[in-house]
């Protein structure tokens, strides 16, 4: 430590803040720069080839034959996603879920992190940690709890005959019903943390104010809690409507013959049918459906994680 | 202050909401210690099928697997999730930092299934072009979970920077420290507590992925959620009911120490006001 008590010369420091600030940014940036953006490229590269029998099971696009250079541009495949009814229906039906799905999240998730807002400090954690700890355990074994509670011999049904309510058992694994419920259940922690957050930092002097002005609660919450707490909800919102949209895992254990959503039909499309060129032009057009709502989200975080705490 | 009423709707919905949370776990519990296969018959407490679970070779290897992959990704994660997070936090006026802010943004959301296509179009690609990889399996996975995993150590670590305060870090640059030692003689000791649990998350989020992990592997590499998936595609199992039994224990465990950490932290620092 003593032997640096004096600055540096100046060129070595200018030369180390250069040298170390290239760095620092250069590795993450290329990583992501690589196994990112890059990666995208590829597939819309290949959402633009054709299917052959051959490994890789698609056409190259760039052939360079008898000092020509040839581009083939197959837009066959989107083509085909506009025929077909099947697939207009399964993005359709994606966006319908995730968003009901999203909606009964917020209905569940808003109070509930309302509560945790208020709750006394040292509440607050536990709490917190209450919310958090089933999305670290695995989303797989969470999801498959459904199916023993939902399904014709399940737990629920069981209970319901038991009571007397019903004498036939309720269809209610492989619906759409269970895909909803299975999509609330797994991503409403990702609901309520982006909400808490924000209502945890509200200003507590606009509400004693609008109190001590005689604003009953209901008013104070429509007028001042609500409307400060809208970065927090537009957060929480996107974080369950991006992901449910191409949702696999939920659709293919609790969905039925007669869900259609798209990470499904992607995921038959590339491991069944091997068509990587559907794949990707599925991939392509979700990306393009989503892209409003990842720019959102995107401006949030961009500004949660830089400004000045 | 407003007053809140002690059984108001948003308290009520607060153990509701729990209840829902934890219910279909604590069943899953339960059940893992039923006797009888079937799920709707309680046929007696019996601890069987954490007996097969532990004999069953395919399930422990792929254990194993996962535990590796988990490790070294999460590990990667944090040194990429890190630096990220000072680039966003300190470096305000870097070119190409707004495109390196979307970047790191954006896996938070991605549908998995975009992410793992287009990681393993990549690595397709790459193994035409430069010759590698050669076989899909656990490098091209930790590959793909590095970096999914780096987005959310990097708002982790960036929430964190956020609070340290500016004027140690210069003052010990005017003093003649390099950026280098002033991150990690003052820096690093103060941001320790994030690192730890953005290490944690990541571990869990590599540890839980199925669908990335699915495309970006090979025949060679198969992971816990990839065994645990094809089994439970064929129905309810009070197998892997043992063993979601013991991923609730070990994670619930593991915040319980986290949360009594950070409580006696708290206290702590309320004690000595000045420190």
């Amino acid at each position: 430590m003593r032997r640096k008590l004096l600055p540096a010369p100046l060129t070595e420091r200018v030369r180390a803040v250069l040298f170390n600030r290239r760095v620092v940014f250069g590795i993450p940036f290329l990583w992501l720069l690589l196994f990112f953006l890059l990666p995208f490229a590829l597939v819309l590269k290949i959402s633009l080839t054709s299917a052959v029998m051959a490994i890789p099971p698609y056409e190259p696009v760039f052939r360079w034959v008898d000092n020509t250079l040839s581009v083939v541009v197959n837009i066959g495949n989107y083509l085909f996603l506009l025929s077909d009814s099947l697939y207009i229906a399964a993005y359709w039906g994606s966006v319908k879920t995730a968003f009901l799905a999203t909606v009964v999240c917020l209905l569940i998730g808003y109070p509930m992190a309302y509560a945790m807002a208020q709750a006394p400090k040292h509440w607050q954690l536990v709490l917190l940690l209450m919310v958090m700890l089933p999305s670290w355990t695995s989303f797989l074994i969470r999801v498959y709890a459904w199916m023993g509670i939902l399904g014709n011999q399940g737990l629920l049904n069981s209970f319901l005959i038991w009571l007397g309510l019903i004498d036939q058992p309720l269809k209610m694994l492989n619906t759409n019903f269970a895909v909803v419920l299975g999509i609330v259940y797994a991503y409403l922690p990702f609901m309520i943390l982006p909400i808490y957050t924000n209502l945890v930092k509200l200003d507590v002097r606009l509400l004693e104010a609008a109190s001590d002005l005689g604003c009953r609660s209901l008013t104070t919450f429509w007028a001042i809690t609500l409307p400060l707490s809208k970065a927090g909800i537009l957060a929480g919102s996107m974080l369950v409507f991006i992901p449910a949209v191409g949702e696999f895992v939920i659709p293919e254990l609790l969905g039925g013959p007669d869900t259609l959503m798209i990470g499904k039909v992607l995921w038959e499309e590339f491991f069944n049918n091997r068509d990587w060129p559907v794949a990707s032009a599925l991939a392509i057009v979700m990306l393009l459906l989503l892209l409003v709502p990842i720019v959102l989200f995107h401006r949030f975080q961009a500004r949660e994680m830089e400004k000045h705490g | 202050m407003v007053k809140s009423r002690s059984f108001s709707f948003s308290k009520v919905m607060l153990v509701l909401g729990l209840l829902f949370l934890y219910l279909p776990m604590f069943v899953l519990i339960v059940y893992s210690f039923n006797a009888s296969r079937l799920v709707s018959v309680w046929a007696g407490f019996s601890t069987q099928w954490y007996g097969e679970l532990f004999r069953d070779e395919q399930i422990l290897s792929a254990v194993w697997m996962s535990l590796r992959i988990a490790f070294y990704s999460a590990s990667m994660a944090v040194c990429l999730g890190t630096l990220c997070a000072f680039v966003i936090t300190r470096f305000k006026k870097m070119r190409g930092r707004t495109l390196l802010s979307s970047m790191i943004t954006a896996p938070l959301v991605m549908p998995e299934v975009i992410t793992g296509l287009s990681l393993l179009l990549l690595f397709v690609q790459m193994a035409q072009t430069i010759g590698w990889p050669v076989d899909r399996g656990m490098a091209t996975i930790w590959i793909a979970h590095t970096t999914f995993c780096s987005a959310y150590v990097a708002v982790v670590v960036s929430a964190r920077l956020q609070e340290v305060d500016r004027s140690i870090e210069e003052a010990a640059m005017d003093l003649g420290c390099t950026p280098l030692k002033t991150f990690f003689v003052i820096t690093l000791p103060v941001i320790t507590p994030a690192l730890v649990s953005g290490w944690l998350l990541a571990f869990t989020l590599s540890l839980d992925d199925l669908v990335i992990a699915s495309f970006v592997s090979g025949p060679g590499a198969t992971t816990l959620p990839m065994v645990v998936f094809s089994s439970v595609r064929m129905g309810v199992s009070p197998k892997i009911n043992a063993l979601a039994t013991l991923i609730i224990v070990a994670v619930s465990l593991i915040a319980f120490i986290a949360w009594y950490l950070m409580r006696r932290a708290e206290r702590k620092r309320l004690q000595t006001p000045d420190a």
